[in-house]
């Protein structure tokens, strides 16, 4: 073999050596670090000095970081984290530097607001992003909708709730939906309907999937609630007048108090208790559910995800 | 435009098509308007905009490169390989020489602007399917940015006339950081008193105002531009083109080739 050639042939065997086991030693390094995740760093935490140095190019940089917390909420979401702590200042700077990012103030608000798994649970950080999107879009009316939604959903605040529902109504071009929100919400707040009602809403005007899935969850959830309110009062009824607990929901049946065999809304029956408690079969795939679930039941820790209706 | 800058223009335009590393700058910015379609996957509901604002930043970052890179090199290159002198023994003056060069990068860039264009267009009819009315905004934008290049090309032009290469370079590249803040700037100097309020407020309007030529995050909202504003763009960076210039010819009508 001529020198050249092996020169090429031992350079060219080293470079590949190299690469595998500098391959090889990312990959250890990996498992070595996993507790300093560099997730959780936020190297410019100043939206100010962000934008200066976009150079002007601040609608490239805002795209970047709403990426950035999306993949952020979804990676932490995915292993039902209970901190969130870059979320909400990766979404104020995302929106400083893109205020008019509609999408940011919308799905923004959906990540920080819900309590834990499902959410950052900080809804008056929620609350400060949306009245940010409404300054500087104050025709959205989709951000009145959020606001009022946090409201009512995640505060309780019913007052608070009306009134972003209210404020909504005057936008031009607003949905009908809000003037019939705002008017329900003053005189039902609180109400199984009224929530039924808002993610209604919620699951016909959006065309994200992510959030059609979840309004589809909440949905199921009310109907499950509302279905083991109505089963355990029929279950009490028939104990009223017999003096026991019925052994099935065929019992009820024969007393005529009840017409086939009641399903949950992925069309599994209900199972009766002993006790007289109603329960669903799976109570993974009601991740919201107030009722029907065994006593002690400990939820998983991320959501069960199902596929829209 | 008289024959000798027409042809002085087409030379350059062919001696830039010929680089290499112009094809190399094209094929990235190309490169980076399809990664707007992977990038605009892992987010939520802003393949669009993804688009629009990666893809433009592409085309200015990229084409202001080409700008600053061949602009430097213009003048030095033919005083380095002896070719000026041969040119300017012909009937050829001292400014039509500095104006031919001009023209021709000018045409360079705006030919690979529109090929870089055509690659935005390209990866927006992927991503949307199919053109809206509000993506013409997006011309605009693309027009603001031949502007920008003007600007930058006559600037780099303008220092590669005294200066060697590589401070040409750092010159014009500053000066396009600066100018990206000139709006600031003016503010800044708002702020001050006396003397130094003149002199910021002076130097605030003598750099290049860029900030007025971007618009790429308002077009990625489909966001309406004024006709005014196109107006007194076009005028501004005509006229700032033609004052850099004019202080390019000026400094290479006297500067000794000897």
């Amino acid at each position: 073999m001529k020198a050249s050639r092996r020169v090429t042939v031992i350079a060219g065997v080293l470079v590949a050596g190299c690469m595998l086991a500098s391959v090889a030693l990312v990959h250890h390094l990996d498992q070595v670090r996993t507790g300093a995740s560099l997730e959780e760093v936020l190297y410019i935490p100043s939206p100010k000095a962000l934008k200066r140095m976009s150079l002007g190019y601040d609608g490239l940089l805002a795209d970047v970081y709403w990426t950035r917390a999306v993949q952020y909420f979804g990676t932490k979401h995915r292993v039902g984290a209970k901190r969130y702590d870059l979320l909400a200042p990766l979404l104020e700077i995302t929106t400083y530097l893109d205020p008019q990012l509609v999408v940011a103030y919308e799905y923004g608000s959906n990540f920080l607001a819900p309590a834990p798994p499902n959410g950052a649970g900080m809804p008056r950080r929620a609350i400060d992003l949306q009245e940010y999107g409404i300054r500087n879009n104050p025709n959205e009316w989709r951000l009145y909708y959020e606001l009022g939604f946090i409201y009512y959903m995640d505060l309780k605040d019913y007052a608070g709730a009306t009134e972003a529902f209210a404020r909504g109504t005057r936008v031009p071009n607003a949905h009908p939906f809000l003037r019939l929100l705002a008017g329900q919400m003053a005189e039902h707040a609180g109400d199984l309907q009224t929530a039924r009602m808002m993610w209604t809403a919620t699951y016909q005007t959006s065309t994200e999937t992510a959030i059609r899935a979840n309004a589809a969850a909440h949905l199921r959830a009310l109907q499950v609630d509302e279905d083991v309110t109505r089963l355990e009062a029929l279950v009490a009824s028939y104990r009223e007048q017999t003096g026991h607990f019925p052994a099935s929901f065929s019992e009820l049946e024969a007393a005529g108090i009840l017409r086939g065999t009641p399903v949950d809304p992925l069309g599994h029956p209900y199972k009766l208790m002993p006790n007289g408690r109603v329960e669903v079969r799976s109570p993974d795939d009601f991740p919201f559910i107030q009722k029907g679930a065994p006593p002690g039941y400990v939820p998983p820790e991320a959501p069960k995800v199902l596929p829209t209706d | 435009m008289n024959g000798r800058i027409v042809h002085i223009a087409s030379n350059t335009f062919r001696e830039a098509v010929r680089d290499r590393v112009l094809y190399n700058l094209i094929a990235f910015a190309l490169l980076m308007s399809g990664a707007a379609i992977l990038i605009g996957q892992i987010s939520i509901n802003i393949e669009r905009l993804v688009v629009i604002n990666l893809g433009l930043t592409a085309v200015s970052l990229f084409g202001i490169v080409i700008a600053i890179f061949i602009g430097i090199g213009l003048v030095s290159k033919e005083i380095e390989k002896r070719t000026l002198y041969t040119v300017l023994s012909r009937p050829v003056r001292r400014w039509e020489f500095i104006v031919g060069k001009f023209f021709g990068l000018a045409c360079t860039l705006v030919v690979n602007t529109v090929f870089m264009a055509i690659g935005v267009f390209g990866a927006l009819l992927y991503v949307s399917h199919h053109f809206q009315t509000a993506d013409g905004w997006v011309l605009v934008a693309l027009y603001f940015i031949i502007l920008q290049f003007l600007i930058i090309t006559s600037l780099a032009l303008l220092f590669s006339s005294f200066s060697s290469p590589l401070l040409a370079a750092v010159f014009a590249f500053s000066l396009f950081v600066i100018g990206t803040f000139a709006e600031d700037l003016r503010g800044f100097a708002a702020l001050t008193q006396g003397f130094t309020r003149w002199l910021a407020t002076g130097a605030a309007y003598i750099v290049p105002n860029f900030s007025a030529l971007n618009v790429i995050s308002s077009v990625a909202h489909q966001q309406p531009v004024a006709g005014q504003l196109i107006f007194y763009n076009t005028c501004y960076a005509l006229i700032y083109t033609a004052m850099a210039l004019c202080g390019a010819v000026l400094i290479f009508e006297h500067r000794n080739l000897k």
